[in-house]
């Protein structure tokens, strides 16, 4: 099957997650009531200073009496207008997308461990296991530092700056750090999550059109911040599986772990 | 009178005589003269962290171009063939938005505005504590040297953003002498906020109470509590990291790093996330240290221009009062994403939107003053209309970043840097250019001249609205902050001619900000000479401009609310605070 | 013009408190939120921790305690220092703030003893996380003791020249509000990292 690149354009990307029409919603949403606002707003502004521009004899009013009720009406409308935003649509979908989780089981579950510059991804195998990884093993040609004793980690599969998913399944990710902190975004699935290092950060997605994405780091991590670019593929289940069973399990680390004299 | 101190002109006359020029003008306590120092030193950094980002703003909008004319000036190992490298773009990066928010704004707003302004809008003859005053100045400028010269220590400059997250922030070079720099610097703003809060409650004019207060004195108010109760976290945070890369400690790194292949000898137990907590702890109370005392300025410029009182007073006051309270518990509206409990996002989102509430007041009120106004578009003026529709696209477009679902997409974007940068630039430093027109006839005693800053102003207005629309576009499309070069994603490529117009923009800001670079030096010895020009009523105008030493001939006695203009019956219209009721 | 002098004599409107003491007061208010912060970056280090080693075993308590009684008998003393101040007791007054200074440099003493110990043990800062939080926040204390030294001594000094100054005992007062609030850190410092 051919994949491309959805076309970029000036808006938002193409929502290619279960997840982003909700995100799009929100983010049209406050847009045009932000425009409604400053336009409304705009045109009282001109109005005033058109309006009251000083002319010769006539005096500035003074107001007899302060209407605190009237200076507060536009509040009363912000508020409203955020209180519903919070009520019905930041907290329910915000628990949808970062509280509730797949159950592993149905999820393709993956590891994504971030470096100095480059997003390692560990594919647990046909034994749905990952194995042990010790940091006192990595190594170049051991990027995540596999422990290669353990059983598990036999059928392993470790790519660099290439992630796959199958389509119609959520992919559960186990996002952590080698070094500094990262930020794990696709900016056509709508997800964005710090990898911070010491810590296991769940996110998932469930992609729904086939094709190649963005992955992108959008925290600050060094001088090679903006070339920590990785491929994104999203495949149909059956592409997904041919495709894992091609890939030969990550070679045996270096018996001993070396020193790359950094 | 029962204080010859103070009641004793001639005193400090004679006394002034006597200094010698270092201590009038270098080593000076009087705060007029630090308030001068503050303000043209806080310019300058602003122009320095300006001309780092027109630097970088060649590489964005032309990237792998050599910088015309400045490259082969810059270290041929940061900048080869006078191409900007990716570690020379974090440095200005990172020094940048330091200088900026630490070195710029916040000296001219408190620093500047509020050392030259307090003290004669409450009718003291000084600060509190004179030899403090002095000494908060003569840290905040080796601070600020310190932090220029670390481009040109080895190491060169902090590179690790203005926000210093570790562990990069621990492992990277440069850092060391940011962290230095910044322990001084709030220490010297520290110090500062103690004087202003103890200025402000115990030297009032008799008569000024509180309720009499102009705004101005009020924001100040707010912000350096804000000041004094923010800033000794990052203190503290700022000790941890310091600790961490002098005594090798690990405050911020979990154990089992590996950092380029080489397992680190931290040896762990700390938490990065740690430090995302402290900072926000002071940078979001900083956001308002930012904006207060630039809105307190608007409404001063405003009440004078429209000749009638503000509307709402005691709600702007309350408005400032609960955003200095409220702004405590929103930090963590930074770290939607950053990996802390999600549960918690919940929190700090409906505090966010509670924050908006009286900003949104004040806002409304400032426009309302307007109603009924006979509005004079002096230069000031024109600036402090300005802020009004710049400082909403700034506040809405903060919506959608403290919505913790929007802020997913939206989160360390271009989106942000336009949100934030709407926010201090075309808003607080609007408002402090306009507040330079307003007050300098005060500091100088001559006008600056009005077809110059109505030409810097209409052109600044442009190129601000040009250098930072583009970026909530560029947001948008999904393209992430603090890109070296964002061409190497695909979706950035589209939004591109975009930094091509954000660049130019900038240059042309520059250039526009030249007229009032020479305004104000022309102006200080060759502008119209005048007194009180904008017939204000407020103190700051009762005494001489400039004020001699020890400001007030005669201490005032204030018998009115700052703003009496337009009273029906009165001879002109306006009545000065200090004027008695007969008048 | 003395800077204090228009506090206690201005003639507007103000809060009752001398210059002096309000400041006082608002410096202490942000040493209380520096380290209010550093009391939860130990909590939240502590908690996330995966392993701490329980103070009495790797500190030495009976030195910890005793520092603890010479912080608490020093406070004692400035106060009987600034009575003495306001009784205008100029000998009594330099005896007891000599006391304090002495007890401030016997507390300095111990800590250095301590330290060095651990020294000799090798235990560094950079030894593990604990280690870390011990050095830091006790080296910072520390730095706020030699603070108060510094203060106390000069109004030691100054006191035959500026007895008469009717300032003289509000900044007496100044520096024992400091004082306290720097025993008060110690003792929170020794249940946190020595008992707890």
């Amino acid at each position: 099957m051919n994949l491309n690149y959805p076309k970029y354009g000036w808006g938002l990307p193409v929502a290619a997650s279960t997840y982003a029409r909700d995100i799009d919603f929100g983010i049209r949403l406050i847009h045009y009531a932000m425009f409604a606002i400053f336009i409304l707003w705009g045109i009282f502004f001109t109005y005033l200073l058109i309006r009251y521009r000083r002319r010769d004899g006539v005096p500035a009013e003074r107001e007899h009496e302060h209407h605190p009720i009237k200076s507060l009406m536009p509040d009363l409308i912000v508020m409203v207008f955020e209180i519903g935003l919070i009520a019905f649509y930041a907290i329910p979908v915000w628990s949808r997308i970062k509280q509730t989780f797949p159950d592993p089981k149905d999820a393709n579950e993956i590891n994504v461990i971030a470096e100095q510059f480059a997003w390692n991804v560990q594919y647990p195998g046909p034994d749905g296991k990952f194995g042990k990884r010790s940091p006192d093993l990595v190594h170049f040609s051991n990027p995540i530092g596999l422990d290669r004793s353990d059983p598990a980690a036999k059928d392993d599969v470790v790519l660099a700056n290439e992630i796959h998913m199958p389509l119609g399944k959520p992919t559960l990710i186990h996002l952590m750090s080698k070094d500094v902190i990262h930020s794990f975004f696709i900016p056509s699935f709508r997800i964005k999550q710090d990898a911070v290092p010491g810590m296991d950060i769940p996110v998932w997605v469930q992609p729904t059109r086939p094709g190649l994405y963005e992955l992108s780091c959008a925290q600050l991590c060094g001088f090679g911040h903006s070339l920590m670019r990785a491929e994104v593929v999203v495949q149909t289940p059956a592409d997904y599986a041919a495709w894992l069973k091609s890939q030969e399990p990550a070679p045996a680390a270096a018996a001993q772990p070396q020193n790359l004299g950094f | 009178m029962a204080n010859q101190h103070v009641s004793d002109p001639t005193e400090h006359a004679h006394a002034s005589h006597e200094l010698s020029f270092w201590r009038k003008y270098v080593f000076s306590v009087d705060h007029k003269v630090i308030g001068l120092q503050y303000c043209i030193t806080a310019w300058i950094f602003l122009l320095i962290g300006f001309s780092l980002m027109m630097l970088m703003r060649w590489q964005l909008a032309f990237p792998y171009q050599p910088v015309p004319f400045l490259g082969r000036f810059l270290s041929p190992h940061l900048a080869p063939n006078g191409v900007i490298s990716a570690e020379l773009y974090n440095q200005l990066g990172a020094m940048h938005g330091t200088i900026m928010v630490f070195l710029g704004i916040v000296p001219l707003a408190v620093g500047a505005f509020g050392n030259y302004l307090v003290p004669l809008q409450i009718g003291a003859p000084d600060m509190a504590f004179p030899r403090l005053n002095m000494m908060s100045y003569w840290l905040y400028l080796p601070a600020g040297l310190l932090m220029l010269a670390s481009f040109f220590l080895p190491g060169g400059a902090a590179q690790s953003g203005w926000t210093s997250y570790p562990p990069l922030a621990d492992i990277n070079p440069g850092q060391t002498v940011w962290l230095l720099a910044m322990v001084i610097i709030i220490t010297s703003s520290l110090l500062g906020s103690i004087n202003f809060l103890v200025t402000t409650l115990n030297m009032r004019a008799k008569g000024l109470t509180l309720s009499r207060l102009p705004v101005f004195v009020w924001s100040e108010m707010v912000a350096s509590v804000l000041l004094l109760l923010a800033f000794p976290p990052l203190e503290a945070a700022s000790i941890l990291q310091l600790a961490d890369r002098v005594l090798h400690t690990s405050f911020y790194i979990p154990a089992g790093l590996v950092v380029l292949g080489v397992p680190s000898t931290a040896t762990g137990g700390g938490q990065p996330i740690l430090w995302q907590h402290l900072f926000w702890f002071l940078a979001h109370p900083e956001v308002y240290v930012l904006v207060l005392p630039p809105m307190g300025i608007v409404a001063e410029i405003i009440a004078n221009n429209t000749r009638k009182p503000l509307h709402g007073y005691k709600t702007i006051v309350a408005s400032m009062i609960a955003i200095g309270f409220m702004s405590f518990i929103v930090w963590a509206h930074h770290m939607f994403i950053s990996g802390m409990a999600p549960a918690l996002s919940n929190f700090f989102l409906v505090t966010t939107m509670i924050i908006s509430v009286p900003s949104v007041a004040i806002l409304t009120c400032f426009i309302y003053s307007l109603k009924g106004g006979s509005i004079r578009f002096t230069t000031p003026m024109l600036f402090a209309l300005a802020f009004l529709p710049m400082f909403g696209i700034g506040g809405l477009t903060g919506l959608p970043l403290g919505i913790s679902v929007t802020d997913i997409y939206l989160h360390d974007t271009y989106y942000v840097i336009g949100h934030f940068h709407y926010v201090v630039v075309t808003g607080s430093i609007v408002a402090m250019m306009g507040g330079v027109y307003h007050w300098f006839p005060k500091w100088f005693g001559r006008k600056m001249n009005d077809t110059l800053g109505k030409v810097h102003f209409w052109g600044t207005l442009l190129c601000m609205n040009g250098v930072f629309f583009p970026m909530f576009i560029q947001g948008m499309a999904g393209q992430d902050r603090r890109y070296w070069d964002p061409m190497t994603q695909l979706h950035n490529v589209p939004t591109q001619p975009l930094h091509v117009v954000s660049s130019i923009s900038a240059w042309t800001l520059f250039l526009f900000q030249l007229p009032f670079i020479y305004n104000f030096f022309h102006s200080m010895f060759h502008g119209e000479k005048a007194d009180n020009p904008w017939e204000a009523t407020t103190l700051e105008w009762a005494c001489p401009s400039p004020p001699p030493h020890g400001n007030f001939v005669k201490i005032p006695r204030v018998y009115r609310g700052p703003y009496e203009y337009s009273v029906p019956g009165a001879k002109t219209d306006w009545i000065a605070q200090d004027a008695p009721e007969a008048a | 013009m003395s800077s204090s002098a228009v506090a206690v004599n201005y003639p507007g409107e103000h809060s009752g408190l001398t210059n002096a003491k309000l400041g006082i007061w608002l410096f202490l208010a942000s040493e209380v939120m520096l380290f209010a912060t550093l009391f939860t970056s130990y909590l939240v280090i502590r908690l996330g921790s995966s392993s701490w080693p329980r103070g009495w075993e790797v500190l030495n308590v009976p030195l910890g305690t005793i520092n603890t009684f010479v912080l608490i008998t020093s406070s004692v003393t400035i106060i009987l220092a600034y009575a003495k101040c306001m009784a205008r007791d100029k000998a009594g007054f330099k005896t007891y703030m000599a006391l304090t200074l002495a007890l401030a440099f016997v507390f300095l003493g111990i800590k250095s003893v301590e330290w060095g110990t651990k020294f000799r043990a090798h235990h560094f800062p950079s030894t593990n996380i604990f280690f870390g939080v011990y050095f830091v926040l006790t080296g910072l204390h520390a730095l706020h003791v030699i603070g108060g030294i510094i203060l106390n001594s000069v109004l030691l000094f100054m006191a035959d020249k500026h007895w008469d100054d009717p300032l003289f005992a509000g900044r007496v007062e100044a520096a024992g509000l400091y004082w306290h609030f720097v025993d008060i850190v110690w003792i929170f410092l020794l249940p946190a990292l020595y008992l707890l």
